[in-house]
């Protein structure tokens, strides 16, 4: 996902409760502006100026408190946003405790007019409105002091967690209570990034140690007084619907509460998980398959064939890119096939709910705050303030957790059974009830004049719209601004250029999978780019190098990765793939090194080089690249959802493959210094690292792959 | 009731014969650390040890564990002073840390018998955790970490043997 602020105007209007002011704590010490319930429109906010300080509390004990409103899913935020703070603020990240921010206005992603955590925003979003959080904070303080000792501040300094006046030192513990009750300072200076302390550092992340004695409480870990476990039953196709159940047998088991009728499926509630699930097979339940009883992939790839028969929505049209291939000296045509993908979270969906009359509580690894919060109060028919979200860590998001549809019933069954209820899906529910990544058909088409210049380039994408399902205010009368990213910016020196997208719904729900469309139209842009390479009989870094003259961005980071992978110089026996990308502000290249021997693939070393801008934390970023690359990979070589009457075949991790620490190649990270604004960094490498891997199996067999994932092409062994 | 021994302790449990050992541990003991990924043994996440040996506890059933001794990720030490938990926090292995509990149970059973593991043997021990944030390169290198770890924690008492000898 790319931000689009216009994504607010598709959210329910909701109500808010701003606390604007900074307000003493009942103990003594300093709450800045922590902002209550509710949402609302970014415009609401009042602009810049009126940004109300949300997110830290200094006790009177010193303790120091970071509410981050983004949603930890291993990206680091937990880290990278507090350590924005604590660069203004002026105390070592290490030094702050960090909780989860509950729903409020303060708390929106400006680039997408939600709390959300997706598109690779966070930091971007976060840049300038957390230093300037910390530096009001840091103002108020010193502030205090120099009240205080009767000083003017500029006879101040802060260190460490202290305001200094020679040789006196006052906590901002001690001075929190009286920071409390001065304004809050509009305008404030922000640090010159060369003074910067942590930002930019590699610094350790700030979760680590949870995460390493099993305390880390995840969605799945959430223990409520009084709380009972439930397993759900849905309906094995997709768009299928519950007709009748027996639920007599499953009603004797031991343990067993309640076994209901949920918008979602067949619920059991149970003392126990094990019970739970254990009843729930003792169910009679009998489905309506509905309408995609018949619904296979063939069926959906020949829906998309068909549709990419009529053109599409313009996107991008520079000169005239169908007359220049009709005058073209040579034409290249292909045409690309991309399946469907589950995001498969190592943490299956679940969803811990406590109902009362007067509000719920709804404790969930959700990537969007907002949208839980409106689907539960919608629900139970509440105002969103009665609805509490609280965010706990999430064992992988990757776009899944965007999704709210693993809340409802929880939310049911624990209003049925008067009792907070914890409902776990299991693998096979997750992998089988998931939102999938699109599928996609794109035809390509290259022109070359009678010179051998590439004259015209044409992209013609078929696919679902995710956005038309999720925010379908923002595709109204336009393109799913999420289904043409990495086509729409094609970055070389091309003077006739056309790019359009033609909707085509398949009759399951798409979800946005990390990177979204850049994952399907990269994959697409830099295979044919290397087709195109070798038509032209041109190396394929020297050819794309040739069209980048006006990038430097794009020819930094191709220069870069071609350099550390030794471009050209492969040990004997290897083959080298190259592809680009820029995405969520991110210039990235890979190069993949591989051989093929008697047929099967080995992937040997993945190079990638990085200009993101500023780095928050370059730690962080190293642990991005290669997870965002691992990512790319898994799909690329086995990543496949099969559809069969509507039902999904894959169901566990048997069938549906992800790559484990014997087949993981080593990877090479360059990052690239850059003063340019900072850019996302957990979905890019996703994208980019498929293309390179098959234009490198191209280079080692002569054979292109045009569809994936590469275990299902017959090209090579995986 | 059952009476099992976990992280040194007998608890007991109400929990039925055949319910597995990582819903015993989770819902029954309230030991969540130890993680729900696939329920078939495919993923690694519910990795404990069960008198030493890495088992995958979402198929064990609670029958069959009798009185081995039962070693979780809460267990292997009261304050993250294992070698292992200390390489993987010098190096930073986790992100979103779903997995941890598990590849952390199956590096240390690895350590325990084959304190010096090749980047072979690491593969093997391994092979059986999936990493879905692919912490692996960082997972490799925190694997041989905890092996020098360990082995500088032993030098001061082989000092002795290696004059003897």
């Amino acid at each position: 996902m790319d931000p689009r602020p216009d994504i607010a105007d598709a959210l329910p209007a909701t109500t808010r409760r701003d606390f604007l002011k900074a307000s003493a704590l009942a103990g003594g010490g300093l709450v800045l502006g922590i902002t209550l319930g509710g949402c609302a429109k970014p415009a609401a906010l009042g602009g810049a100026g009126g940004q109300p300080v949300a997110w830290l509390r200094i006790g009177g004990d010193d303790r120091i408190t970071v509410l981050v409103d983004r949603s930890e899913m291993g990206q680091g935020v937990y880290t990278a946003l507090t350590q924005l703070i604590a660069e203004e603020l002026g105390i070592a990240p290490s030094r702050i405790q960090v909780e989860s921010a509950p729903v409020g206005a303060a708390y929106l992603n400006a680039l997408l007019g939600a709390q959300i955590t997706g598109g690779s925003t966070s930091v971007r979003d976060a840049w300038e409105k957390l230093r300037k959080a910390g530096a009001q904070a840091r103002t108020m303080l010193v502030q205090a002091a120099a009240a205080h000792w009767g000083v003017k501040e500029a006879a101040l300094k802060v260190e460490d967690g202290a305001v200094l006046h020679g040789s006196e030192r006052l906590t901002y513990g001690q001075l929190a209570e009286a920071a409390a009750k001065l304004p809050v300072p509009d305008k404030v200076a922000l640090k010159d990034p060369k003074d910067f302390t942590t930002v930019g550092k590699p610094q350790p992340r700030l979760d680590t140690a949870s995460k390493v004695d099993g305390s880390a409480v995840y969605g799945i870990d959430v223990k409520l007084p009084g709380m009972l476990h439930a397993a759900l039953a849905q309906p094995p196709a997709l768009g299928g619907k519950l007709v009748s159940f027996d639920a007599k047998a499953a009603e004797a088991m031991p343990g067993v509460r309640k076994v209901l009728a949920t918008a979602s499926g067949v619920v059991v509630v149970a003392d126990h998980w094990w019970q739970a699930k254990k009843a729930l097979a003792a169910v009679a339940i009998r489905w309506d398959a509905g309408p995609n009883a018949a619904l296979d992939n063939a069926a959906i790839r020949a829906k998309l064939r068909a549709a990419a028969a009529r053109p599409g929505k313009p996107v991008r049209s520079d000169g005239d890119a169908a007359a220049a291939l009709k005058g073209a000296a040579k034409v290249v045509r292909a045409t690309y096939e991309l399946p469907l993908l589950a995001h498969a979270t190592l943490e299956p969906q679940n969803c811990t709910a406590d109902v009362r009359a007067d509000g719920a509580d709804i404790h969930v690894n959700t990537q969007t705050q907002t949208i839980a919060q409106g689907a539960v109060a919608t629900l139970l028919g509440f105002k969103p303030e009665q609805v509490r979200i609280h965010t706990t860590l999430l064992g992988g998001g990757f776009g899944r957790r965007l999704e709210v549809d693993y809340i409802p019933a929880a939310v049911e069954a624990s209003k049925a059974v008067g009792k907070p209820v914890k409902l776990i899906w299991s693998r096979e529910d997750d992998t089988t009830h998931d939102t999938y990544r699109p599928p996609a058909h794109d035809e390509v088409a290259g022109g070359f004049d009678a010179g051998g210049k590439l004259v015209a380039w044409q992209l013609h994408l078929t696919s679902p719209s995710i956005t038309a399902r999720m925010f379908p205010a923002v595709v109204e009368n336009a393109v799913d601004p999420f289904a043409v990213e990495a086509a729409a910016n094609y970055p070389y020196d091309v003077p006739n250029v056309a790019v359009d997208y033609n909707r085509e719904e398949v009759g399951i729900d798409v979800g946005y999978w990390r990177s979204v469309s850049h994952s399907l139209n990269c994959f697409v842009a830099e295979s044919f780019m290397d087709e195109l390479a070798h038509a032209a009989g041109k190396d394929p870094y020297a050819f794309r190098a040739a069209l980048l003259d006006k990038q430097p961005r794009f020819k930094r980071v191709l220069d870069a990765a071609a350099q550390k992978a030794g471009w050209g110089k492969a040990p004997a026996g290897h083959h080298q793939g190259i592809a680009l990308m820029e995405g969520y502000g991110t210039y990235m290249a890979q190069v993949v090194e591989v051989s093929v021997t008697g047929g099967a693939l080995k992937v040997h070393r993945i190079t990638c080089a990085v200009d993101c801008g500023r780095m928050v934390n370059p730690n962080i970023v190293d642990q991005q690249v290669e997870g965002s690359i691992l990512f790319g990979l898994t799909a690329a070589l086995w990543g496949e959802i099969t559809l069969k009457g509507g039902q999904v075949q894959e169901k566990n991790f048997d069938r549906y493959r992800l790559l484990r620490l014997h087949e993981s190649p080593h990877i090479d990270v360059v990052l690239l210094d850059s003063t340019e604004a900072p850019g996302g960094m957990g979905e890019p490498g996703t994208a980019v690292v498929g293309p390179a891997l098959a234009n490198a199996i191209f280079a080692a067999t002569g054979k292109r792959l045009r569809a994936l994932p590469i275990a299902r092409q017959g090209v090579v062994k995986v | 009731m059952t009476t099992i021994d976990v992280n040194g302790k007998p608890l007991e449990t109400d929990a039925a014969p055949d319910t597995p050992l990582l819903w015993v541990l989770r819902d029954h003991l309230g030991l969540t650390g130890t993680k729900f990924g696939c329920g078939q043994a495919l993923c690694g996440a519910c990795t404990v040890h069960v008198d030493g040996q890495p088992v995958r506890s979402c198929v064990v059933p609670l029958s069959s564990v009798g009185s081995a001794a039962v070693t979780t990720i809460e267990g292997l030490s009261p304050d993250r002073s294992h070698a292992v938990q200390q390489a993987w926090m010098e190096l930073d292995v986790p992100q979103c840390g779903y997995c941890q509990s598990g590849q952390i149970m199956s590096a240390s059973a690895l350590l325990a018998k084959n304190p010096q593991p090749t980047d072979a043997d690491i593969d093997d021990a391994l092979a059986g955790n999936i990493c879905r944030c692919g912490t692996y390169s960082r997972i490799r290198k925190a694997v041989h970490r905890a092996a020098d770890l360990l082995r500088a924690k032993a030098a001061p008492a082989a000092a002795p043997a290696t004059k003897e000898g």
